[in-house]
This record gives C-alpha cells, structure tokens and sequence, in this order.
C-alpha cells in the first residue's frame, strides 16, 4: 500500500480523511511493515465502506486485513438505525459467523507425546473434514428450525456437549433475533447433511500447547499455562450461512437503487436496516449465526469422545468460543453517549473490555478472550479485550495472520506432501483429505501471525496473554 | 479469434475463474469448467449423469454469478462434480445442462470447497478480439 495516502496518528494507527463520498474517515491499525504489504484493494475497500449510509465513527481495518468481498477481510463498520443506517451481507460474508473456539483439555504436553500418532488418526477418523464429507446426524425440517433458533443451546439439548459450554459463547450460545422463516428452502437443504463437519479451505481442528505468557493474571483467570495442552476448532456456518449470504447478496444488490443505495462496489449489497429486507437478512443471519454455532458444539462433543476414550483423564472445558463474520446490535458510547449501532465484523473478532455485562462473569474481570487463529505450523494467539480496546473500534480485533499470497501463487510455491512432511519434521503432524488443499495454505502463504497480534497488542486492539503451537492439525 | 479455454486468475484470499468462448453461452461454459478445476481436475470428472438447470437475472453480469452459483448448489446438495456443459440463453435467461459423476474423494482429491460466486472482478465482455469473456472471483 502506498503510505503517502495515509495520515499517520500513531505508530499503529493510519487514517484516511474524507474525500470524495466518504462520509467518515477510514482508519487502519497496523504497524508500518504490515501496511507496506497490504494490497492497495485494502485501502480501496476501507474507503468504498466509509460512504455507506449511516456509518459511525470511521470505516476500520484490523492488522490482518487483506483484499475481500466489497468490505476488507479485517473489516469493522458501525451503522446508526436513526441515521439511514445499513446492514450489508457483503459486509457479513459468505462464511457467516466463522469463528474459533478454544477448549482446555487438563493435559500436559508429555501426556499427548507418547499417544500423538494415535490421537492424531483418532481425530482425523472421527471428525468430518474436507468436500463431500457429512456429519452423523441428517436433521429434518423441524429439527432444522429447532436447530437454528436454538444454536448451541439446541446442540445440547440433543446431548453434545454440557450446559456449562453455554456461557463460554458469545450470546451466551444462542442468537436472539433469529428467524428461521427467512431461511430459504435450498439454504436448509445444503445443510442437511452438515451438521458436525469441518468444511475445507482454512478451517481446522487443532491439538496446541502453550509456549508462552504474556499477562500472567489474565492467563490465569482465563485458565492457561506454559505447557498445557489445548484444542482449537475453526469453522462456521457451512453450507447454509453460505447459500443465505449468496442470495441476499444477490437480493441486495438489485434492491439497492430502489433504497436510493448507490452502491460504490456491488459486492457492498446492503439495505437499511429499518426495510424490510434488512429485517429479512437480520432473521436469516442470526439464524446462520446458530447454525455456527451449534456446529461448533457437535464438533466439541466429537473432540471429547476421542479424548475420553484414548486419554480417561482428560476434562475439556470450554475456555470461549468467537465469531469473524457477523452483525450484532451493541451498545457504545458515540460522542459520549450510549448509542444502540449495527456493528459488523468482516474477518474480526469482537474484543469487549472488562466490565463488559455480556461477559461472563468468571471472565468480567479479565475481558473477553479474543482467539486468533494462525495456519498450519504457525503459533495461533489468546489475547483479551481491554477498557482501551472499546474505544478504537467498537471492542473489535483481529482475527488470524490473513492470506500474503493467493492460492494460485501458493500452489506454484508449495507441494502438499512436502508440506506435510517438513512439519512432520518439526513434530506436527497434519492429516487432511487434500494435499492440494494443504499446499493452498501452507503456512508461508499468510502474513507473519506474530507481527499481526503485536500490532493487534501495540495498536490497543486487544492485549497479547498466550501463545500456542500446533502439535496436530485436522486440515479441512 | 482466440479458442475457446478458461484459466484462473489469482484473488488475495480466493481464486477467479474466467472461461472464454466465441459466444457467450461457450464462455459461459467455459467459466464453469474453471468451477470444477478450483475443486478438481476436470479431467478426472465423467460425465455419466446429466442436471437440468436454468436461471434468470436482470443483467448478464448477475445473470453469470447466477449460473456458477446454481452449480454451486447442484454440487454441494447432489454431492457431485461437473465437466461438461451446454448453455443456452435468451436474454437474460438462462437455461443448461451439466454432466458429471458423483464426487469420490479417493480418485477426485477435491482441493477444496466452493462456498459461492462473488461479485467481485466480475465482468461480462467482448475481448477486442472477438472473443466472449465471463469472469468472478469464487469465494472458497
């Protein structure tokens, strides 16, 4: 990105002042060496945000930002009902409420050592990944409405998992405002067979330990040490939240001109949020927002079975559980008041500070852990939100290294068996249905995770507590 | 005038599929043949088993996104890949069929899934030499 674009306020903190039809700034938080490498389509998509109608504050871009759909992958916008505002579904995305989520297991790394390989095989048999792979339960038309007003609440009601995950989800595992009604009839049946399965691309499950502390108290109110071993599971909403952001992109962009939305990218789609295909997206979304989340549940209760059957001590509770790609109502103080916004989350973790009422209280103290996800072989992050963080974007942070190179670029890089046994090399081991898919994300085709959660860190995004590494990795 | 091929072209994050044609129904075929190759070798796809599709747009540009996106469906909700195809249009109607087989992963090794077509670097055109081109970015 060329810098001399950019107004620097701080040593983290970029902004682009209004031209044009931008009605606020755009403002990008990341050090010097990452914006160098951001594709200039960062800085167009973070100003094409900034004229949408009744956008708050500024149009935001996260440390991992990179070139997406209409909004950056990295992308944080705020939009005021009272002023025209919108909800878009390119601001949302496809992979709707994508997120991480973070277990305990009570294990140390020399416990997981002598049984890696077998744990390794365990979970690669007993968790779907990959195209064309399905879940174990087919869930039909009732049960597929219970499924997605319910979310991870439903998920344990039908036994995956204990009421106790519950508090450890955003929303408290169960999106309100959900309506299954607005769910298409295709978008139902692409989900059927979905229920408990990986996708494929960058989602994974992951066996980490953690090699480091940051932030001793916050660690430890949030239950981690050197050592331990953890599971991090990365996936959404599957095929359903995919065919709902498909066509209320399509229903939004036609829509547009008869809204008086003139559209700078079409990929942009939004509508106002007070219309009636605002509220028909809101019921859709949310209902994509449970199905993530329900999904993540079933997956958590398959990681458990394989614990408890290879390793009988293991307890894997829920440490939290985040989602990238979604729009929540939050209240935030806008010009010292208490406003009610739209906030969206394009590829961006919700980062809410201590004090916050919709944490939990066992972590109110502390803040919300913010999980960041790094790629295969790369170190992944816990961080947490802070009193500053809900100050510079809406108690939003980053959410992952983000893509350096295409895949066309990585696949003339990289050979997936070699990949796969260069980490073997390293001790971690990787299963996955497709070498290709392993050579599209080999490690070297993100940004340098670790640049990222220091920005993230430094920027006042959210503050760095953990780092983890991999020991095994389910590809999807 | 160039012959009918698709290629893909790179997307920071995903991946763009182009097909060119004469016409815009064999660019538009060829466009869907780039589909099947961010999953798969199209190659290894047979054609044994025919869908009907059709769609309709109120542009031609919507009206591509919509055919890669009916595919899309097709193949996530029949469980199959696709490798060969016959478009046919009137205005902006589409109508087509697909042949292909249902995915196995042991012989497909499918790389990866297509959640949906963008409309991100779409662009619907006539090259400047007389050739028909169709492209998008996928998001997988």
């Amino acid at each position: 990105m060329d810098l001399a674009k950019l107004e620097r306020r701080s040593e983290f903190e970029w902004r682009v002042m209004p031209f044009g039809r931008m009605r606020v700034p755009g403002v990008i938080f990341a050090s010097e060496a990452l914006l160098r490498q951001m594709d200039d389509k960062v800085y167009e998509q973070v100003t094409n945000v900034a004229m949408l109608p009744g956008i708050v504050a500024a149009s935001y871009a996260m440390p991992d930002a990179h070139w997406g759909y209409g909004f950056p992958i990295g992308g944080v916008a705020a939009f005021d009902p009272d002023q025209g505002g919108v909800v878009s579904a390119g601001g949302v995305g496809f992979d709707i409420s994508c997120g991480v989520r973070t277990l305990h297991t009570g294990l140390r790394h020399d416990d997981i050592e002598p049984l890696k390989k077998q744990l390794t095989d365990t979970l690669y048999h007993a968790i779907p990944a990959g195209l064309g792979s399905t879940g174990a339960i087919r869930l039909e038309a009732a049960q597929m409405d219970a499924m997605l007003r319910g979310g991870a609440h439903w998920a344990v009601d039908q036994g995956f998992g204990e009421a106790t995950d519950l508090e450890r989800i955003e929303e408290g595992g169960c999106m309100r405002g959900a309506d299954p009604s607005q769910v298409s009839e295709q978008a139902k049946k692409r989900q059927r067979d979905e229920m408990g399965t990986l996708g494929s691309g960058n989602h994974y499950l992951e066996v980490q330990q953690v090699t480091d502390i940051y932030a001793a108290d916050i660690a430890a109110a949030f239950g981690v040490k050197p050592g331990d071993v953890v599971v991090s599971i990365h996936c959404g909403s599957r095929g359903l939240g995919h065919q709902i952001g498909t066509e209320f992109l399509r229903r939004m962009v036609i829509s547009a001109p008869g809204y008086g939305i003139d559209l700078p990218d079409r990929e942009l789609a939004c509508a106002p949020i007070r219309s009636p295909l605002g509220q028909d997206y809101l019921g859709a979304m949310r209902s994509a927002i449970n199905c993530a989340l329900a999904n993540r549940q079933i997956l958590t209760h398959l990681t458990r079975k394989v614990f408890s059957q290879l390793l009988p001590q293991s307890r894997l509770p829920l440490l939290y559980d985040v989602s990238h790609n979604t729009c929540k109502v939050e209240t935030h103080s806008v010009g010292g008041r208490p406003k009610e916004l739209f906030v969206h989350r394009k590829g961006a973790t919700r980062a809410f500070g201590p004090g916050h009422p919709d944490l939990p209280e066992a972590l109110r103290e502390v803040g919300q852990p913010v999980l960041i996800g790094g790629s295969m072989g790369t170190a992944s992050y816990i961080l947490a939100g802070t009193r500053a963080s809900m100050q510079r974007a809406f108690g939003s942070a980053c959410h992952g290294s983000g893509r350096a190179m295409s895949r066309h670029q990585a696949l003339r890089n990289w050979n997936g068996r070699h990949v796969v046994d260069e980490l073997a090399g390293r001790g971690i081991l990787i299963r996955s249905p497709s070498s290709r898919g392993v050579a599209e994300e080999a490690p070297g085709a993100y940004k340098d995770v670790n640049a990222v959660v220091d920005s993230a860190d430094h920027a006042g995004l959210a503050c760095k507590v953990a780092r983890l590494e991999p020991i095994i990795c389910i590809k999807g | 005038m160039s012959a009918e091929r698709w290629e893909h072209f790179p997307h920071e994050a995903d991946m763009g599929v182009r097909g060119l044609g004469a016409t815009l129904e064999r660019a538009f075929e060829q466009a869907a043949l780039a589909l099947t190759a961010v999953v798969t070798d199209p190659a290894t796809v047979t054609p044994l088993e025919r869908v009907s599709l059709a769609c309709e747009a109120p542009d031609t540009e919507l009206l591509f996104v919509d055919w890669l996106n009916a595919l899309v469906y097709e193949m996530a909700t029949r469980s199959m890949l696709f490798s060969r195809f016959e478009v046919r249009l009137q205005g902006h109607r589409l109508s087509a069929k697909a042949w292909g087989e249902a995915l196995d992963i042991a012989r497909h090794h499918p790389a990866v899934e297509v959640k949906g077509a963008t409309y991100t670097a779409l662009k619907v055109a006539l090259q400047p030499d007389g050739a028909w081109l169709a492209q998008c970015v996928v998001d997988v």
